[in-house]
C-alpha cells in the first residue's frame, strides 16, 4: 500500500473518529445545562476565531494584506444589509481590486 | 418566519458558504498535483478526510517527503476542534445510531456554522445537513477542477481576490450575533474569540487558534460564574 494511501486511510478513520465521538456517544442526549449554557455562547467565538484566521493568517504568521480590506467592505456590505452572496462578492471584488492596483 | 422561507434562508447560507470555498478547493487539487497525488488520491482526501485544514496539511507532510505517521499526526492535531464541534451539534443531531453515524462525517467548520446560526435543533439539524451536502459537493467537484486545472497558475485565485471568499462567508454568518437584541454580549464574546486566535496564530499550528478561541471563552465564563 502506497504511503498515499495510508495516510487517506489513517487520517480518514482518526478525523472521522473525532466528528463521530460527539453525535454517536452523546446521541440526542441533552447536555447538563450548565454545559448548555456554555454552548450557546460558543458560536460567535468560534466563527469569530475564523473570521480571523482566514483574514489574516499565513501558515503560522499574521499577514494583513488586502484580504483585511475586503472583509472590512463585508462588514459595510452587511451594515448595509446586502444578502450573503452580495457580501462575499463584495469582498472578492474589493481585495482583487486592490492587488490590481497594487496594493 | 414560516418554514418555507426559513428553508430558503438556510438554503442561501449553505450555498454561499459552499461557493465561497471553491476557490479553496482548487487550491487542495492543485497542491495534491504539486505533491505528485493523482486524481483519485486527491478525491480520497475531499471525501473521505474531509476537513479542509487536516487535508492541506498532510498533503504539505507528503509534498515534503514526510512519511505516513507524520502526516496523519499533522492533521489529526489540525482536527481536535472537530471534536468539540461533534459535542457541540450533539443535541440536535438525534436519531438512529446509523443515521448519527452518517451525519458524523458531516461535521466541519461550515455546516457547524450554519448550524449554529439556527435557534431550534430541528433547524440546527437541517442548517447542518445543508451546510455539510452543500460543501461536500462544491470541494470534492473544485477538487477535481484543482487536478485538472493544475497545469495552469493558480495565482488567479489571489490575483482575484478570492481568497477574500471565505472570511466573508464566517463573517455574515456571525453578523446576526453582532447586531440582534443580545448584541452587546455577541459583541464581547466575538471580540474576545477573534483576539485569542489573532494571537494564538504565530505559536500554534493552524486549526488550533480556533480550539483555543472556543475554550478560551468558555474558561472566561466558568470564571466569571464561579
Amino acid at each position: 500500500m502506497s504511503t498515499t494511501v495510508l495516510v487517506i486511510i489513517g487520517l480518514g478513520l482518526g478525523t472521522y473518529a473525532l466528528k463521530a465521538a460527539g453525535p454517536l456517544l452523546l446521541g440526542g442526549r441533552r447536555l447538563p445545562e450548565r454545559v448548555e449554557r456554555a454552548a450557546q455562547l460558543l458560536p460567535a467565538a468560534l466563527l469569530a476565531s475564523l473570521v480571523v484566521v482566514s483574514t489574516v493568517a499565513a501558515d503560522r504568521a499574521l499577514l494583513l494584506d488586502a484580504r483585511l480590506a475586503g472583509v472590512i467592505a463585508a462588514g459595510v456590505a452587511l451594515r448595509l444589509r446586502a444578502p450573503f452572496i452580495v457580501v462575499v462578492a463584495v469582498a472578492v471584488a474589493v481585495t482583487g481590486g486592490l492587488r490590481a492596483l497594487g496594493g | 418566519m414560516d418554514d418555507r422561507t426559513r428553508r430558503r434562508r438556510i438554503h442561501r447560507q449553505a450555498l454561499s458558504i459552499a461557493l465561497a470555498l471553491a476557490p479553496l478547493g482548487i487550491v487542495f487539487g492543485v497542491a495534491c498535483v504539486q505533491a505528485g497525488l493523482g486524481l483519485a488520491e486527491a478525491i480520497g482526501f475531499s471525501a473521505i478526510v474531509f476537513t479542509g485544514s487536516a487535508q492541506f496539511a498532510a498533503v504539505g507532510v507528503l509534498g515534503d517527503g514526510g512519511g505516513a505517521v507524520a502526516a496523519i499526526t499533522a492533521g489529526l492535531l489540525l482536527n481536535i476542534r472537530s471534536l468539540a464541534f461533534g459535542v457541540l451539534l450533539a443535541p440536535s443531531l438525534t436519531g438512529r445510531v446509523a443515521t448519527r453515524a452518517l451525519l458524523a462525517q458531516l461535521v466541519i467548520d461550515e455546516s457547524t456554522a450554519v448550524a449554529t446560526v439556527q435557534d431550534e435543533h430541528r433547524w440546527r439539524r437541517y442548517g447542518f445537513l445543508a451546510g455539510g451536502l452543500a460543501v461536500f459537493a462544491v470541494w470534492n467537484l473544485t477538487t477535481v477542477a484543482g487536478v485538472l486545472l493544475a497545469s495552469v497558475d493558480d495565482g488567479f485565485i489571489t490575483d482575484l481576490g478570492l481568497d477574500a471568499a471565505v472570511p466573508a462567508a464566517f463573517l455574515a454568518l456571525l453578523w446576526p450575533r453582532l447586531v440582534g437584541r443580545d448584541g452587546g454580549d455577541g459583541r464581547r464574546i466575538a471580540i474576545a474569540g477573534g483576539l485569542v486566535a489573532a494571537v494564538a496564530v504565530p505559536f500554534t499550528p493552524p486549526g488550533v487558534p480556533i480550539l483555543l478561541a472556543g475554550l478560551g471563552v468558555l474558561a472566561a465564563r466558568r470564571g466569571s460564574t464561579t
